[in-house]
């Protein structure tokens, strides 16, 4: 009996993992089908963009500051065991452009206009705005959705750009001015390691975690469940998923754009 | 008129709606009563074409909803439908001039009947006279520049149906207008929807566990129990029915056909 239990508790789950994905799928495109389909409400995108650019400008700055000073003190820490402390500059620049600069943005985002989305969209499920939406025949995929992925899709690279800029910004006020690290080197040395390949790698990272940020933070608020702790639940499963996401596909995005761009 | 045959609807294993019929004559309000989880929010659903059946038909005028192949043919029935939710669902971010607006701007044309193909454009100025017109008649002025949760739950239910009258529409499904309310507020709402019917003439679609207050209302009244329509008829019909659900619900009492789940 025990066996045939679990037989059906894994097939139970197998079939509701694939009816989650398939809908996930179906949801994206119809935002990718309402991106391409008028009318463009373009000052809701604007809203959106305001939202969740804007609005995520002040803890991003904060946190790409902290980040890159961190990696001047412990860069320095480690390239002093090898006598190479000239090489600070290059280490901090690299690892915010290939790496810290679009990850912490995302998981940044994520954590805070991700889960407002969810949120927002979430509530307006439970307090039948959408539903009111559908029979004014407005398609809330795209009045509210294709809005914000979009927004999500560009605010993404804009703000790790500048995540990255204040980082290396960061780590030049530790290294320069806490440890004494000379000027020139600090900044000629970011000047010869860093390269196109090393900047277009973050770029391209920044629009895929913008992509899953969008799509998972909209399909788990439209997709929440009832009351307040279907809301809660949507909200907690949309910062986790999309997070994690981020991380698995950052391994994968490394490994793959380095043999594309070593090639 | 509305016409609903042999309509069938389950989540899961739960039948909810197991073989509705019933016709919604033009220009009368028919209510839809019953106790709680009998289905009536998921049938208005079914008319505005939100949620599909799994078997039977719905049509208003002479289209079928539930034959409608694409979203965009869906809207276009839509067309003749105005819906006040239960809790108005008026949207947060917008003001009440724009929440009453917000059909008008969206489509930016109108069309009063389901069954004419024809559509009338919509200038900015000619929306802005109608909202200021839909406002007056609703003596929402006071309120324009107001959100949603600077006002009380009646003047909200007063938005919403303005809201849902904007476009003029041939049939308005009204979904348990008094649930939560005082019955002072509840008593207005109600007059609300007379005064609306005697001025704009719509057909209308009430559902309701509020008995015999919804009969004020009604020109007809059905209810719904167990997946199935129980009975149906003029309110006095129903008043003086003698099936014992019917008699049990109107009585409120606790013992009868009716288990309370």
């Amino acid at each position: 009996m025990n066996a045939i239990a679990s037989t059906q508790n894994l097939g139970r789950m197998v079939i509701d993992v694939t009816e989650s994905w398939g809908k996930a799928w179906i949801f994206l495109f119809h935002i990718i089908r309402g991106i391409f389909s008028r009318p463009f409400r373009f000052h809701l995108f604007m809203v959106q963009m305001y939202q969740i650019g804007v609005n995520s400008t002040l803890v991003i700055a904060l946190i790409a500051l902290f980040t890159g000073a961190v990696l001047a003190v412990q860069g320095e820490y480690t390239l002093a065991k090898f006598g190479a402390t000239a090489y600070t500059g290059s280490a901090v620049a690299l690892s915010l452009i290939r790496e810290l600069g679009p990850v912490l943005t995302a998981l940044m985002v994520i954590g805070r206009a991700g889960s407002a989305i969810t949120a927002e969209i979430g509530i307006m499920r439970i307090t039948e705005q959408i539903d009111a939406l559908r029979s004014m025949a407005v398609d809330p995929i795209r009045y509210l959705m294709v809005p914000r992925f979009l927004a999500g899709l560009i605010a993404m690279p804009l703000l790790a750009g500048m995540s990255i800029v204040l980082g290396i910004f960061g780590g030049y006020i530790v290294g320069v001015g806490l440890l004494n690290l000379s000027a020139g080197t600090f900044m000629g040395q970011i000047y010869s390691a860093v390269t196109l390949t090393d900047i277009m790698s973050g770029f391209i990272k920044a629009i895929v975690f913008g992509f899953i940020f969008g799509w998972v933070s909209c399909f788990k608020g439209y997709n929440c469940g009832f009351g307040a702790v279907g809301v809660n639940k949507a909200t907690t499963q949309s910062v986790v998923t999309a997070s994690v996401a981020v991380l698995v596909i950052d391994y994968f995005l490394t490994s793959i754009l380095t043999r594309i761009f070593l090639e | 008129m509305i016409s609903i045959r042999d309509v069938h609807k389950s989540f899961g294993s739960q039948v909810v709606l197991n073989g509705i019929s019933l016709e919604i004559q033009d220009g009368a309000t028919t209510a839809i009563v019953g106790p709680s989880g009998v289905g009536k929010s998921v049938l208005i659903k079914l008319i505005m074409g939100i949620l599909a059946p799994d078997s039977g038909e719905i049509s208003i005028g002479d289209r079928v909803i539930t034959a409608a192949r694409s979203e965009a043919e869906r809207n276009d029935i839509r067309a003749a439908l105005g819906v006040l939710f239960q809790s108005a669902a008026l949207f947060d971010s917008l003001s009440v001039y724009d929440n009453i607006a917000f059909p008008l701007t969206q489509r930016g044309r109108i069309k009063n009947d389901a069954t004419q193909d024809r559509w009338s454009r919509l200038t900015k100025t000619e929306i802005h006279h109608r909202v200021m017109d839909m406002i007056e008649a609703l003596s929402l002025e006071d309120y324009i520049s107001n959100f949603p949760e600077e006002v009380s739950i009646g003047i909200r239910k007063r938005v919403g149906m303005a809201r849902a009258l904007i476009t003029e529409p041939s049939v308005l499904l009204f979904d348990e207008p008094n649930t939560g309310l005082d019955p002072l507020v509840g008593q207005e709402v109600y007059d609300l929807i007379r005064s609306c019917r005697e001025r704009w003439g719509f057909t209308g679609v009430v559902i309701s566990h509020e008995l015999p207050e919804v009969f004020q209302v009604s020109d007809r009244v059905a209810m719904l129990l167990n997946g199935g329509l129980i009975a149906e008829g003029t309110p006095q019909e129903m008043l003086a029915s003698t099936n014992p659900a019917v008699q049990q619900f109107l009585n409120g009492r606790i013992d009868g056909p009716i288990k309370i789940q």
